[in-house]
């Protein structure tokens, strides 16, 4: 066994334990950090893929921002889990459908790692050779970002945008301003 | 969530976080030729600020960081990514098309990376910073 595949393994174990873990939990607040755990982990495995921009992201945002702001949210509304009188019936049949449906969808997906993927063969060949030309700058990842796909990105920035726009309009107390009058 | 922090939490806090803020800009600057970009920053700079609000207190942190200005940085932000569009459109260019922006084809790309990472960068640390003082505000 290769190291590679090692510390997949144990990546993915220590992943599938959190999440037995986290479906066993009563305490929210407990949840909210496993859930950090979670995040830690998922970011290593982004790492083993080379994708260190989005395992960046997933550490900060997911590990760290996300964690407090449940906190914050759990601090409002309790650490409990209020235990559901509904019967369990329903929703096993719904998950296990789901489930099925989606394992049935990976079997056309291509192999992991395979070179002759959609993903490999479209624009990705042309961005990993000509971005250093056209764009100038080494990291492909902001090259596509920033400057191919500029578009999409100011749409993403523009919903985390409306998402401070909402909670700030749902929880937020309008600032007071002085010199002038109700 | 003020955590009644002890000496050493105070103490720690005053060391790291100087660095998760210069770390941040780093990011922030660097992002064309490392891993990282005005999302990663903006977070990290904003979890720097959050770890202070934590561990001095809301209340100071505010300080030197008032709601109100943050709340204008998470608007900033937007607008100067799309004023960095409108301003390629009013020079003859397309939404976004930084090749209008200076001369050198390379260069100005540059320009342009640089200035919508900045605003994505202040949008997502001030959003961050944001929905953090809403939070506590509403604990209380």
């Amino acid at each position: 066994m290769d190291i590679e595949t090692i510390v997949n393994f144990s990546l993915l174990t220590m992943l599938a334990l959190t999440v037995i873990v986290l479906i066993r939990m009563k305490s929210l607040l407990a949840i909210a950090l496993s859930s950090g755990v979670y995040s830690f982990l998922s970011a290593g495995l982004f790492v083993v893929m080379d994708a260190v921009d989005v395992a960046f992201t997933e550490a900060a945002v997911g590990a760290g921002i996300t964690t407090v702001l449940l906190l914050g949210t759990i601090a409002i509304t309790g650490r409990e889990q209020t235990v559901s009188k509904h019967k369990r019936f329903l929703p096993i049949a719904v998950i296990t459908i789901t489930g099925a449906a989606l394992i049935y969808g990976t079997l056309d997906m291509p192999l992991y790692g395979d070179a002759n993927a959609p993903i490999h063969t479209h624009v990705a060949p042309h961005y990993l050779t000509q971005s250093s030309e056209e764009i100038g700058i080494p990291n492909v990842v902001t090259s596509v970002l920033a400057s191919y796909r500029g578009y999409d990105t100011l749409g993403e920035v523009a919903v985390i945008f409306t998402a401070a726009v909402g909670v700030l309009l749902l929880l937020g107390k309008t600032a007071k301003r002085s010199g002038r009058k109700p | 969530m003020n955590l009644r922090s002890s000496l050493i939490l105070r103490e720690v806090c005053r060391l790291v976080i100087p660095a998760v803020m210069l770390f941040g800009l780093y990011v922030q600057f660097h992002g064309e030729y490392g891993p990282g970009g005005g999302f990663q920053a903006g977070v990290i700079f904003a979890a720097a600020v959050i770890l202070y609000a934590l561990v001095y207190g809301r209340q100071k942190a505010q300080r030197i960081l008032p709601t109100e200005t943050v709340r204008y940085f998470t608007a900033a932000g937007v607008l100067l990514y799309a004023g960095v569009g409108v301003a390629t459109m009013l020079l003859g260019g397309n939404f976004l098309d930084y090749d209008v922006l200076l001369q050198g084809h390379q260069q100005a790309q540059h320009l342009g990376i640089f200035l919508i990472e900045l605003g994505v960068g202040i949008t997502v640390g001030a959003v961050m910073i944001a929905i953090f003082y809403t939070l506590d505000e509403f604990c209380e």
